[in-house]
């Protein structure tokens, strides 16, 4: 008997007026394994995992997280579902109105009700385990260099120890020597905590690095599916293109050529 | 080509609008209402939007009660009711300057802040990071700001009726020569507990009024820099003409007798 998959995505559509985005997405990411969706910008990829949260809602299809159905639910049982979820945002959005301790224990405090004490030790071994040090936790937001703001939004997103981690673009904008590192940190963190991960990115270098498998969306729809190792060897030629960089192929980015 | 097509299209977008802003007006009085409640968020918001605009409030007060005084005397002056000036500014400032002129300032001040703040939020994804950190962003953000802003306005319109009718006093009694005991004694014995507590009332319509309509342009704002631009220049905006309007129905439906 199949274990349940952990998210599920059947069919699903979204588009905003006339731009469809998703276009009939099927995915399906099982326990403990980690995926990375690629493609190019404007894909899709950040609402698939919008839609997935909740923070958007998909116009047709169903989405499943443990087996149970997440779409339309009501907004107190969208709370119960959300705690399984951790997410590190592509601009790490931290709060810039509190220290960086408090925005690692945020889940803690607000969604656990810990108290301040405890949470800020969590918190502190969290920025640890992400290889910042407590006299970081005392510092503000607007104080850090990016790959510092990336750290702490990992921690802020693993500290209430979650089942499912979402990365939006998690080495976007950092230096090749940064990315490396938040990569390790997420392949070591994910395997530490033995959650499952899904991850958007169109860096292949990160892809490769922290993929069990892949999936590559284009136009609204996942046009291959697969594990890291096949990308290569796939034969699919908008694959080829892409994890190549080639810019002439089957995929036409919207150019204007001279 | 179909000369009724953009007519129409205002039209629906309009009712679009309006739409929307009644769904998130319901979403944020339910949080006002459903615990749990950020204490701590509200007494910092009652800070920053109570306690910080009292100078503006004030100020405002002062110059509005003192040209009301001026304008009474001289056009007062035509049909021998100069000596009216102490109880008209008195009424005229509990009924409505006060109230009206402390709404639009704090509109200003405070309804931009507000959409500066949670615009800014949106734009760099933070509130959709409190959602996906088991927080309500409406019982985080928005209802502290109403729940403050509502608490908050009547105490501001108090403190500016206050200094407006001294504003009175003080032009009445220096510039156009009356008794300053008369003018004291007109103030209290023509004024009554009705008018102070219409505006009180209306006071705190007003600061619903701002408080949401700062939190609907920030939360809705798209786009980046220009798009908070927008946003803060909308509530403002959106803030001073509702509260208008709702000065004129709150007037004529609940006081006039």
């Amino acid at each position: 008997m199949a274990d349940t998959p952990k998210i599920e995505l059947r069919n699903v559509h979204k588009h905003f007026g006339p731009k469809v985005v998703l276009d009939g997405v099927d995915l399906t990411v099982q326990r403990g394994h980690s995926m990375v969706v690629i493609g190019g910008s404007g894909t899709g990829k950040s609402v698939m995992l919008k839609c997935i949260l909740g923070l958007l809602h998909p116009n047709s299809g169903s989405i499943k997280v443990d087996g149970q159905e997440v779409t339309g639910i009501s907004e107190r049982e969208r709370e119960k579902v959300l705690k399984k979820f951790g997410m590190l945002f592509q601009s790490s959005a931290l709060f810039d109105s509190l220290p960086v301790w408090e925005n690692v224990a945020f889940a803690l405090i607000q969604g656990e009700n810990m108290p301040r004490t405890k949470a800020k030790d969590i918190a502190m071994a969290t920025l640890a385990k992400v290889g910042l040090g407590p006299e970081v936790g005392l510092l503000n937001p607007a104080e850090l260099s990016g790959g510092m703001q990336k750290r702490v939004g990992l921690a802020r997103a693993i500290a209430h120890d979650p089942d499912i981690v979402f990365f939006d673009e998690p080495t976007t904008g950092l230096d090749p020597i940064m990315a490396d590192v938040i990569n390790e940190l997420i392949v070591d963190t994910v395997k530490d905590m033995g959650a499952t991960a899904l991850s958007i990115t169109h860096d292949m270098a990160s892809a490769r690095k922290i993929a069990d498998h892949m999936a590559m969306i284009h136009k609204g729809k996942i046009i291959w599916n697969g594990t890291a190792a096949e990308v290569d060897t796939c034969g699919n030629p908008y694959v080829d293109q892409f994890v190549n960089g080639r810019a002439e192929g089957p995929i036409q980015m919207e150019v204007l050529k001279a | 080509m179909n000369v009724f097509a953009p007519i129409g299209r205002a039209v629906l977008m309009f009712l679009a609008e309006v739409g929307a802003l009644a769904r998130f007006t319901e979403r944020a009085l339910r949080a006002c209402f459903v615990p749990p409640f950020y204490l701590r968020h509200i007494g910092g918001q009652m800070l920053r939007i109570g306690y910080f605009s009292l100078p503006v409030v004030g100020l405002t007060a002062f110059f509005t009660g003192g040209v009301l005084a001026l304008q009474i005397y001289i056009g007062g002056s035509r049909f021998n009711a100069e000596g009216f000036v102490a109880n008209i500014v008195a009424i005229g400032i509990t009924r409505e300057l006060g109230p009206v002129i402390a709404g639009l300032m704090v509109a200003g001040r405070v309804s931009a802040a507000i959409a500066a703040e949670i615009g800014t939020m949106r734009v760099t994804e933070q509130i959709d990071a409190l959602v996906t950190l088991s927080t309500n962003p409406f019982k985080y953000l928005v209802a502290p700001r109403i729940i403050a802003a509502v608490i908050c306005m009547p105490l501001l319109v108090l403190v500016a009726d206050i200094i407006g009718i001294f504003g009175g006093f003080i032009v009445g009694t220096q510039s156009l020569g009356f008794n300053p005991l008369v003018y004291i004694g007109n103030t209290v014995d023509f004024i009554e507990a009705e008018d102070v507590t219409s505006g009180l009332i209306k006071s705190a319509a007003f600061g619903f009024i701002i408080a949401l309509m700062g939190c609907y342009a920030g939360y809705r704002s798209r786009g980046g820099a220009q798009g908070v631009g927008r946003a803060t220049t909308n509530a403002v905006v959106a803030s001073s003409i509702l509260i208008l309007a709702a000065n004129y129905m709150m007037t004529s439906l609940l006081f006039a007798s």
